[in-house]
């Protein structure tokens, strides 16, 4: 049995339709190493007996023409599930239970798969090490002590540790990419408006996007095609044409044009991360593409413009958890001190920091000087991309700065923790698709990843250079199961 | 205070100050379904029926525009005579409040999807524009209810979220008096429209009144404040005129005036202190990231622009040249669709040979007078405007009298009965035989002998006893005209 929670989604979605395996066995298996994982303190809200109750009913009657027969699943606890508590990692939303789906688990849910449970994140996504939720830190199944990354840390770690065979993540700013280049996994940030919106707990309207992270490159193609459409009930939904990503998926990339922007070799960079940039360079080139040099040369303001934009829009988003309609209540003299000590207890340190920036960077007198300039570097940084697509189909730059920190490392280091988005927030904040595939270890063992930025839409081109340069890396994650007794 | 010249004047011992009103109104756009719900509108519901998860803003829901409120919107600034702006944008103005679920309400802010316009407003010394400066597109809050419990606020979500269209004037108006017309006028211009039932007593209908005064003669603006959210005409009319003699006298006393927001208290008839600028809101105002700026094509436009009824100052024109009518009973009977639409029917119904003075007559008249007792609007007229037009033509080809149909009008009222059926079923034909009226009008003068004798003295005066006695004998029913000939020819 432990053989199966092994098996990628691809493999899965095979055994099941051909019924070497049925519904129940895979669940069952997910469960049970779940059951055995709490150190990982991967789940906030687990849904087992629920989930083994609509394995048995699926294997009744399978419908194995669905995308996902009767995968089990286990999401990041930012999607609104019905009838299951979400929290979005906060106090605030402790106690609150939705009467509504939202669109990505809904077609997630439509074809076939099962919900195993809802994962941690950093508290309404903000952090990049998970660090931040209520329900406390998570642990990487790559070592002890080490961060998953985050704000999905909790779907990188389950995935990781193979508590789910795939999962959804949301990334704002770098939130799914940067996780999955800490744990060994694959990561897609999909086009801004190409994953509907609707239900998952905002954090930067103009910014999140849900997201599959998956084992492998076919796995992350396949879950893209399920949670991507076309919602008119989220009005930054884009009806576009979308692909069979996974059937469609090549790895034949020859004469594909790939950019290497020169800013993105930023100072202190450590040489293992020039180095793995380097041999990326050179798999590209071993599968038939060409590498070009380019500049993109807005990139240093993308965070500054970042930690603005994101704050400011946050700061207006979480002004409904104000502990009148539901969620969290501290009691007060009136209403503006039951506000207070709502806000006060119901919010962490880090959501109540970026409430403040926003707060701060929209108030008039500031206006200008911050949120109006941020926007007009935004449109900068897009335009940097727009020039370099003129010569490129894609950019490759590492996923991150760093590999993964311990737990506690960069805590009390906010800037040093920002830092560590410098290679995926340009990406968002130019509504871009980027892809974090794992390409090499440092000198700890721990994974590293490459990220490959696409034009808006063109998801199926990054996939199928993600799963050309898979082809060639040949990475395998060293999972030592240091958690489970 | 004086009214000379119909100016509209604060007088203090030498000074002279004229009063300076700029409206912002909120007018509720006429939709079954909220700006970015689809939860129903209905004024009166039972509370929280009509809330949408999006209404109550719980996590993850999204804003989705409903394109009819905008097709309104637009409507309306084609109503104004306003410029539409093919771009417009919605930002979030954030503030807390219990019954704002969002935190922030969803307005427009730099890019309102209306610009500059202008309404004419009649006045009795001649016609007056009032610039508009926009129309925006905005969420109306839920309600806070403060008086049902002792220790708790209850809110009602309905409201929440529903579409409302500020419209911004211009400076312009000079009185209250002005005051009163432009709103009646844009109310009028909105019903004609179908974008806003104008309805007060149920808040359809609300208005910010921004007050300041100046020496008569100056150019620039004083300070001005700005009373917030008065319910009716009146209210508006009375904060004006507290308002502006408030401010007269700090400046009389040399004080200075605060920029402030002011509530007016309806009980007292005075306005009292909200907050000062400097305790005013910062909205942080910024683009809802939720949504797209709102783009119309110029063909969406057009297509709205022939959709537009006749408005009220086209109609009071074509009223004037088509039915010879003064600009004044032109003006009551447009100013209100239900009277315009029940009069041009009335019209249409009195066929060829019309007597279009008589029926605005009996319109304004004894119509009104009926609806005012009754406390009915003309749409729940209890005489039709098909019976209306029978009983005018009845009394234009002479089948009654004037007064005869006075009465036949009160039996009309009953049912909307026909006023033909009413005649011959109470035989109240008009006697215009000239043989059986010479018969009775000879009786007459042979039983008053000596008073026909004093007619022909010269007691001229006696000639109406005459006429009362032969109309008294007839039963009221004898045309008048026929007497007054037959009377001259006998006497």
């Amino acid at each position: 049995m432990s053989d199966i929670t092994k098996q990628s989604l691809t493999e899965l979605v095979k055994n099941i339709r051909s019924k070497k395996l049925s519904s129940t066995d895979v669940t069952k298996a997910f469960i049970d190493r779940s059951e055995k994982s709490e150190e990982l303190n991967a789940y906030i809200t687990n849904d087992f007996t629920s989930a083994l109750d609509k394995a048995k009913k699926f294997d009744q009657k399978p419908n194995l023409d669905l995308k996902l027969p009767g995968i089990p699943m286990a999401v990041k606890d930012l999607f609104c599930t019905k009838n299951i508590k979400t929290t979005a990692g906060s106090k605030i939303l402790n106690n609150f239970v939705p009467t509504y789906e939202s669109t990505v688990t809904e077609n997630i849910w439509n074809e076939g798969a099962i919900l195993l449970g809802k994962l941690n994140c950093d508290e309404f996504a903000m952090g990049s090490s998970n660090e931040t939720s209520f329900f406390g830190n998570v642990q990487s199944p790559i070592d002890k002590n080490l961060v998953p990354g985050g704000s999905s840390g909790g779907s990188a770690s389950a995935l990781a540790g193979q508590l789910t065979p795939v999962t959804i993540g949301t990334d704002t700013g770098g939130s799914i990419r940067q996780p999955a280049s800490f744990t060994g996994t694959v990561g897609l940030k999909p086009t801004y408006g190409s994953c509907s919106r609707y239900g998952i707990v905002a954090f930067a309207s103009s910014l999140d996007q849900a997201g599959p992270m998956a084992q492998n490159v076919k796995d992350c193609a396949l879950l893209q095609e399920v949670i991507s459409s076309y919602d008119p009930k989220d009005s930054t939904s884009i009806d576009f044409k979308r692909n069979h990503y996974s059937k469609e998926l090549t790895n034949n990339i020859k004469g594909k044009k790939i950019g290497i922007p020169k800013e993105y070799r930023v100072d202190g960079m450590p040489k293992e991360i020039e180095d793995l940039w380097q041999k990326g360079i050179q798999y590209i080139k071993d599968c038939g593409a060409e590498t070009i040099d380019i500049s993109l040369p807005n990139t240093s303001y993308a965070l500054p413009t970042y930690y603005i934009v994101a704050p400011a829009e946050a700061s207006s988003n979480l002004a409904r958890y104000d502990g009148v309609k539901y969620g969290f209540r501290a009691k007060g003299q009136n209403l503006i001190d039951m506000y207070e000590k709502t806000r006060s207890e119901g919010f962490g340190n880090e959501v109540q920091r970026r409430i403040m920036i926003g707060t701060y960077v929209l108030s008039s007198g500031y206006y200008d000087a911050y949120y109006l300039k941020a926007q007009k570097v935004r449109k900068l940084i897009k335009n940097d991309f727009d020039e370099a697509y003129k010569k490129v189909d894609a950019i490759l730059t590492p996923s991150t700065p760093s590999s993964a920190f311990k737990i506690g490392e960069k805590t009390n280091d906010p800037v040093s923790m920002y830092l560590n988005d410098i290679f995926t927030v340009p990406v968002n904040l130019a509504g871009l698709p980027g892809i974090s595939i794992p390409a090499g270890h440092d000198a700890k063992g721990y994974p590293l990843g490459l990220q490959i930025i696409g034009k808006a839409f063109d998801e199926q081109n990054i996939l199928n250079i993600a799963y050309a340069m898979e082809e060639k890396i040949n990475f395998k994650n060293k999972i030592t199961d240091w958690w489970i007794k | 205070m004086s009214k000379k010249d119909s100016e509209y004047l604060i007088n203090r011992k030498d000074n002279q100050y004229e009063v300076v009103i700029g409206l912002e109104v909120h007018a509720q756009v006429l939709s079954e379904s909220k700006l970015f719900s689809t939860s129903a509108t209905k004024f009166g519901a039972e509370p929280n029926t009509q809330v949408s998860l999006v209404d109550a803003a719980f996590p993850g829901m999204l804003p989705v525009i409903n394109e009819f409120c905008v097709k309104q919107a637009i409507k309306t600034g084609i109503g104004l005579n306003a410029k539409i702006n093919k771009r417009s944008v919605f930002d979030r103005k954030n503030y807390f409040y219990a019954d704002l679920p969002q935190g922030y309400q969803i307005s427009q802010f730099k890019d309102p999807i209306v610009g500059e316009g202008k309404v004419i407003l009649d006045m009795p010394n001649g016609q007056k524009e009032v610039g508009i400066e926009r129309l925006h597109l905005e969420q109306d809050a839920g309600k806070s209810i403060h008086d049902l419990d002792p220790l708790n606020t209850f809110v009602d979500l309905n409201r929440s979220g529903v579409a409302l269209m500020e419209i911004v004037s211009k400076p312009d108006l000079r009185s209250p008096d002005e005051v009163n017309t432009y709103i009646k006028k844009l109310r009028s211009i909105m019903r004609y429209l179908g974008t806003c039932d104008g309805n007060m007593q149920e808040g359809s209908l609300r208005a910010d009144v921004n007050v300041s005064v100046r020496l008569k003669g100056s150019k620039e603006f004083g300070t001005r404040c700005e009373i917030k959210n008065v319910n009716s005409i009146k209210f508006m009319q009375m904060a004006i005129e507290y308002e502006a003699n408030r401010q007269v006298d700090l400046i009389e006393e040399g004080k200075t005036i605060d920029q402030e927001t002011r509530l007016f208290d309806t009980k007292k008839n005075e306005t009292r202190s909200m907050r000062s600028k400097e305790d005013a809101h910062d909205y942080r105002y910024f683009p809802d990231p939720d949504l797209l700026p709102l783009e119309v094509s110029e063909k969406f436009i057009e297509e709205l622009k022939n959709d537009i009824p006749e408005l009220p100052d086209d109609k009071k024109k074509r009223f004037i040249e088509e039915f010879k009518l003064s600009p004044y009973e032109a003006n009551i009977l447009v100013s209100d669709i239900d009277t315009a639409k029940y009069f041009e029917e009335v019209v249409t119904k009195m066929g060829k040979n019309k007597d279009i003075k008589l029926a605005v007559n009996w319109i304004t008249g004894e119509l009104f007078a009926v609806l005012n007792s009754k406390g009915l609007e003309i749409s729940q007229s209890p005489v039709s405007a098909k019976n209306f037009a029978i009983l005018i033509n009845l009394i234009k080809n002479g089948t009654i009298s004037g007064k005869i149909a006075k009465t036949v009008f009160e039996l009309m009222i009953d049912g909307d009965k026909d006023p033909q059926k009413i005649v011959e079923e109470k035989g109240l034909k008009q006697q215009s035989d000239p043989k059986a009226l010479e018969a009775l009008i000879d009786k007459i003068i042979n039983d008053n002998r000596e008073k026909a004798i004093e007619y022909k003295q010269g007691k001229e005066k006696l000639f109406g006893f005459f006429v009362g006695q032969a109309m008294k004998a007839s039963g009221g029913k004898a045309n008048p005209q026929l007497i007054n000939e037959i009377l001259k020819k006998k006497l």
